[in-house]
């Protein structure tokens, strides 16, 4: 165990490396829900103070992108919860693959957000003079949707980068997917995208549908 | 490694998926039906056994170490905090 070539200073052998790498992933990644925690908080007393404004504001954002989308992260949550299941199952060139499936299902999450922010701004839905919804109370609601949405799919194009880093590190040594414990903080990281985003969709899609 | 075996290991996060698609189907299905104020509370609830799911099954919560629960808790735990601090104002005036 000790001359693994996966092993890092300071940790004397792999297990305790692993542990370390989980412990400090979900402290950096509690550090990201208090992140997204202030947006909520903001949203909710917002939400409180113009019922009508965040009612009439949430019925024009596109539920079918939105649903679709959730449906799509959590898809990529499965395939990539399957490869560390693989990776340990020393079932590597599997495991690779399966995080292969995350980047495309990734990036067809970005796909699918860019046309609903191509119609989004067709449709006048960025707050400011054109804006198209007279309530008061909703270009506060869009500029949470801008925001919120915006700094996930940072999150989203940074968990990419951190799973095309796997692939490429491990393509030329696949028993580095089980080795390392990179995998597995990279998988915490995904999960949290998915976590964070199946908040924010009741949150931006679900709200005034029961207004006509 | 035959086929029984791998969906042995791959069953249980197929069935979290499969949740998880029921929970997104009553969630935007429950958004259309009229409740009054009792819509937005319906489905932060899916949202939360959502999230819950994720965390215990994909995030391996279920089978963590006693350390890492106690450091994942800390979220919802100062989340629920700020809430309540602030709801103590804003939602009670």
């Amino acid at each position: 165990m000790t001359d693994s070539p996966f092993l890092r200073p300071p940790w004397e052998n792999l297990a305790r490396q692993h542990q370390a790498v989980a412990l400090g992933m979900w402290i950096f990644l509690v550090s990201e829900i208090l992140l997204f925690g202030g947006l909520f908080t903001g949203y909710a007393v917002y939400r409180h103070l113009y019922p009508e404004g965040f009612a009439a504001a949430s019925a024009h954002t596109n539920i079918v992108y939105g649903t679709v989308n959730t449906a799509i992260l959590m898809t990529s949550s499965l395939i990539i919860a399957l490869a560390g299941v693989f990776a340990r199952a020393r079932l590597h060139r599997l495991a690779w693959y399966f995080l292969l499936a995350t980047v495309a299902l990734g990036v067809t999450f970005l796909v699918v957000k860019g046309f609903e922010y191509r119609e989004d701004i067709e449709n006048h839905l960025v707050p400011g003079p054109e804006f198209a919804i007279q309530v008061q109370g909703a270009a506060l609601f869009f500029s949470f949707y801008w925001i919120m949405t915006g700094v996930h799919a940072v999150h989203v194009t940074g968990g990419l980068a951190a799973i095309t880093r796997l692939l490429v590190a491990s393509r030329e040594e696949p028993r580095w997917l089980s080795g390392s414990g990179s995998e597995e903080a990279t998988a915490l990281y995904w999960h949290l995208v998915d976590v964070i985003w199946i908040v924010l969709y009741p949150l931006l899609y679900l709200g005034g549908r029961t207004h006509g | 490694m035959d086929k029984r075996q791998l969906w042995q290991i791959c069953r249980l996060p197929v069935f979290t998926w499969l949740g998880l698609c029921a929970l997104l189907a009553a969630t935007c299905t429950l958004a259309f039906v009229p409740m009054g104020a009792r819509n937005l509370p319906v489905s932060l609830c899916i949202a939360a056994m959502k999230a819950a799911l994720v965390g215990a099954v994909f995030m391996q919560l279920r089978e963590n170490n006693a350390l890492n629960r106690l450091a994942a808790s800390a979220g919802p735990i100062w989340l629920f905090i700020m809430f309540l601090l602030v709801g103590a104002d804003y939602f009670t005036r």
